[in-house]
């Protein structure tokens, strides 16, 4: 029985429209214009107990959507959502007992409070008996380290300091299941890595069920072992990130420096993006020929210097996805 | 329910603390919130030092209307600061989602976002306006007239609770201007300072059935007053009539979650 | 329209624009401020009716007060420019000085645009409710009595321009006071307790007591809404108005210039600390 069950879920809005101009804003005093959006179009997808699931896609796909749909604090206009056997935003108040929701751009800690004093009044609205809420507490602020913050208010931390102990906050009642909306925007890379570091290590040791929406293809690369692509509001991709990336662009770039001039190449597989003095950027499609075959047909011939094999960034694979699906932003 | 009140008291302590932290700025509001009704109280001076009296209603008796609404609605307003802007601050930016993701009720939640300390203002002025009512009235004090005013101010910040959920809960429909909603919680206060009498007879009857105002001040203090009302309420209802601020605010909850399923369904 | 006028104009117009978009704002400002008339009108009405002898206004006088108070209501300075004290909380003010425009004229028209738009629908509606319907309905006597003549109409509308340029005026010391202080709290708190007192919002300057009236009527708030208004019913007529009205644009000037001194030294000011 899988912990996360949506089938066939779709969401509809209606956005009210105004004439631009001053015009408009007197007509917009009289009567008002209402336009249908259709958010999310039949999603279906499953979760099971333990997965760490990137979810990911343009902005205006409806990975917001989901999210709060998911969380219990959005109802969908039709479609079925089962977590932990409970329908999300029927039964709110069971259901957000047991999940831990991280915004990237928000804080739900108190702005003027010390960050310890955050984390209590938490306890008391959790209702997480004392005992267990000081070992988990002690536990995850150890794992962040956020012991010289404990004291100072939220409004003083840096962005990379308040984020982690925004996590701690969700992570204080225990839950099974984390979502993380865009975590590591805007942190610098050291926060990062910590963040990361930690949500592998939560899914890792304590088999917490992770849902992360980002933008940053790194944080993906980094965790996510199974991939979920919106765009349009339907699921474009399901698959573990591999596979899609294989799917997707799977040609392997070739930088080689040569003793003399480069030569001018033309075999099949291989198209040259740039040649410029000694240097060639090639673009493979490892279908036809892998990159150990290029480089060794290369070295017999040619005297060569430095090679260098990588693949396309992943910010190319996700972008040539949303084209190949007509899925750029909204 | 224990376990609620002790999150309250954390709730409050918290906030207390978080405002202790910026006294200055603490002491110039609560001035200014003293100042502000203390205006409103100016001109009911002025006119009875013109008119003398209102409707047979003398200065003293006036004054103790006055400050029974000025106290109740000070509690309520420092109360339900999290209602109060509860569009700008949750609606508009989302905040509200917060607290939908918390295993909790959401206006108990609101309740708890903020002890507003400078209401004090307003309270001290209305209990210094209440004192001189009451010293220029031949009052007999007893167990039974304090236990009449609590349960009159209970009413009345019930009263006004109710009327800022109210308000909270337009903000789901238009983020745009609740000003509409000051008709009722600081013209409800106005309206409360004056004997019943002076209203004409539908609006007397808005604010005791609709919104019960008249319930919650003027019925109690002439009850406190060992008077009859001159419009002819019968005399078992005066002292009960607070129950309304009550009902109201009971009502007040309930289109509140309707309001929660509301934005629910529409996202914001 | 001239180049050196340009800039004003245009801050002008898209502000006006900008707050007539708030179209429930405006019917929810207008509701309200038919409910606070109506109330007020009853409370006058009782008291009038036990008083024992004439007064220095007239109850009808009063009800015509009380309905042109709430329909010019937004004149009244109670806050700082809502958008100048977000610009100081975002410390985005030093930026108020790249624009090639003189600051205060900048922030003058702001604030005209500000309180213009809104006034302008409140009182448009709020005469039609209370001039128009209510005596058609029967309810004239708590109606809003039409200008006692059309000399006194002319003379209001010149003292109505009166009052754009005081409250305007006022609102930008109220903007200094916000830039200077780097906070919007004390401004605000103190402007609208004072300003509604002294003013004539709360009640008619005639019906405080005898000894209070001609210091009351000196002051530049009594430009905000008791002046106009005495005009409007030709209780101030012919050479006494025209007096009053001079007291107006004296204020108006006096206000204007102390702002434009000090806007000038506390921009100087945050220039030198960085903004």
């Amino acid at each position: 029985m899988p912990q996360i069950l949506v089938e066939d879920l779709s969401k509809t809005y209606r956005v009210a429209e105004r004439d631009p101009g001053a015009l408009g804003a007197v007509k917009g005093l009289f009567h008002r214009r209402w336009r249908t959006v259709e958010a999310l179009k039949n999603v279906s997808f499953t979760l099971e107990r333990g997965e760490l699931v990137g979810l990911i896609g343009p902005n205006g796909a409806g990975k917001s959507t989901t999210i709060k749909i998911l969380s219990g604090i959005l109802r969908p206009s039709g479609g079925r959502c089962e977590i932990d056997g409970l329908v999300p935003w029927r039964e709110r108040v069971r259901h957000v007992a047991r999940i831990g929701v991280v915004f990237g751009q928000r804080t739900q800690l108190w702005w003027d409070l010390p960050v310890i004093e955050g984390f209590d009044l938490l306890r008391d609205i959790y209702r997480v008996p004392d005992d267990r809420y000081r070992r988990t507490r002690d536990e995850l602020v150890a794992l962040l380290r956020l012991g010289p913050l404990l004291d100072q208010p939220v409004r003083q931390l840096s962005l990379g300091q308040r984020m982690r102990c925004e996590i701690v906050a969700a992570m204080l009642h225990e839950p099974t299941i984390l979502f993380l909306d865009e975590p590591t925007i805007g942190l610098d890379a050291p926060s990062k890595l910590a963040v990361r570091g930690f949500v592998e290590r939560l899914n890792r040791e304590r088999g917490v069920s992770v849902i992360l929406t980002t933008h940053d293809m790194h944080d993906i690369e980094a965790l996510a072992q199974r991939v979920i692509v919106i765009g349009n509001g339907t699921i474009l991709a399901d698959s573990p990130f591999e596979i899609l990336r294989a799917g997707v662009l799977a040609e392997r770039r070739v930088v080689v420096d040569f003793a003399g001039e480069a030569p001018a190449l033309d075999w099949p597989g291989v198209s040259v993006r740039r040649r410029e003095g000694r240097t060639l950027e090639l673009a493979i499609d490892p279908a036809i020929v892998t990159a150990p075959d290029l480089i060794g047909r290369l070295a017999a011939d040619h005297a060569v210097e430095d090679i260098h094999v990588e693949r396309p960034l992943i910010e190319e694979v996700i972008a040539r996805l949303y084209d190949l699906h007509g899925a750029t932003e909204a | 329910m224990f376990h609620a009140l002790r999150l309250y008291r954390h709730y409050a302590a918290a906030s207390i603390r978080a405002q202790a932290q910026y006294p200055a700025s603490l002491a110039m509001l609560t001035f200014g919130q003293f100042l502000g009704a203390l205006t409103e109280f100016i001109a009911i001076w002025a006119l009875f030092a013109r008119f003398g009296r209102i409707q047979g209603w003398r200065f003293g008796e006036v004054a103790i209307f006055y400050g029974v609404v000025n106290v109740a609605f000070a509690v309520a307003d420092a109360i339900t600061r999290g209602f109060d802007i509860f569009g700008p601050e949750f609606v508009k930016t989302g905040a509200f989602d917060r607290l939908l993701l918390r295993p909790r009720a959401t206006a108990f939640q609101l309740l708890g976002h903020e002890l507003r300390l400078t209401r004090i203002g307003r309270l001290i002025q209305g209990i210094i306006v209440f004192c001189i009512g009451v010293a220029s009235t031949p009052l007999h004090w007893d167990l039974g007239s304090a236990a009449l005013i609590a349960w009159a101010l209970a009413g009345g910040t019930a009263l006004f609770s109710g009327l800022l959920v109210l308000q909270a809960t337009l903000a789901f429909w238009t983020v745009e201007s609740l000003e509409i909603a000051n008709i009722l919680t600081y013209g409800g206060v106005q309206a409360g300072e004056y004997p019943l009498g002076v209203y004409a007879a539908w609006f007397r009857d808005l604010l005791i059935f609709v919104v019960p105002i008249g319930c919650v001040a003027y019925f109690p203090v002439v009850a406190l007053l060992g008077r009859h009302d001159p419009l002819g309420a019968p005399d078992w209802f005066l002292p009960v009539s607070p129950v309304l601020g009550l009902v109201f605010l009971a009502v007040s909850l309930w289109v509140w979650g309707f309001g929660v399923r509301r934005y629910a369904s529409s996202g914001s | 329209m001239s180049p050196a006028l340009g800039p004003y104009l245009a801050v002008f117009a898209a502000r006006f624009q900008l707050v007539l978009q708030y179209r429930a704002a405006a019917m929810a400002g207008f509701a309200t401020q038919c409910w606070w008339g109506a109330l007020k009108i009853m409370i006058y009405a009782a008291f009038f009716a036990g008083a024992s002898g004439p007064q220095p206004i007239s109850f009808a006088h009063t009800v015509t007060y009380t309905w042109l108070g709430q329909g010019f209501l937004a004149f009244l300075p109670w806050n700082a420019d809502p958008e100048i004290s977000e610009m100081v909380r975002s410390g985005a003010v030093a930026y108020e000085r790249l624009r090639p425009v003189d600051t205060y004229a900048w922030w003058f028209a702001r604030a005209m645009a500000w309180s213009v738009a809104r006034v302008a629908p409140r009182a448009a509606l709020m005469f039609v409710l209370a001039a128009l319907i209510l005596p058609v309905v029967g309810l004239g006597p708590w109606s809003l009595h039409l200008p006692a003549s059309p000399g006194a109409a002319m003379l209001f509308a010149v003292s109505m321009a009166g009052v754009a340029l005081v409250s305007a005026a006022m609102t930008v010391l109220l903007d200094i006071v916000v830039a200077a202080t780097l906070t919007d709290r004390g401004a605000n708190i103190l402007a609208s307790a004072f300003v509604n007192v002294f003013s004539g919002a709360i009640i008619p300057l005639a019906l405080f007591p005898q000894w209070m009236i001609p210091g009351l009527r000196l002051s530049p708030f009594a430009g905000l809404v008791d002046t106009p208004f005495r005009i409007w019913f030709g209780e101030l007529a012919g050479a006494p108005a025209l007096g009053a009205i001079a007291l107006q644009l004296f204020w108006a000037l006096a206000l204007a210039g102390l702002g434009w001194l000090w806007l000038g030294r506390t921009m100087n000011r945050l220039q030198v600390q960085g903004g």
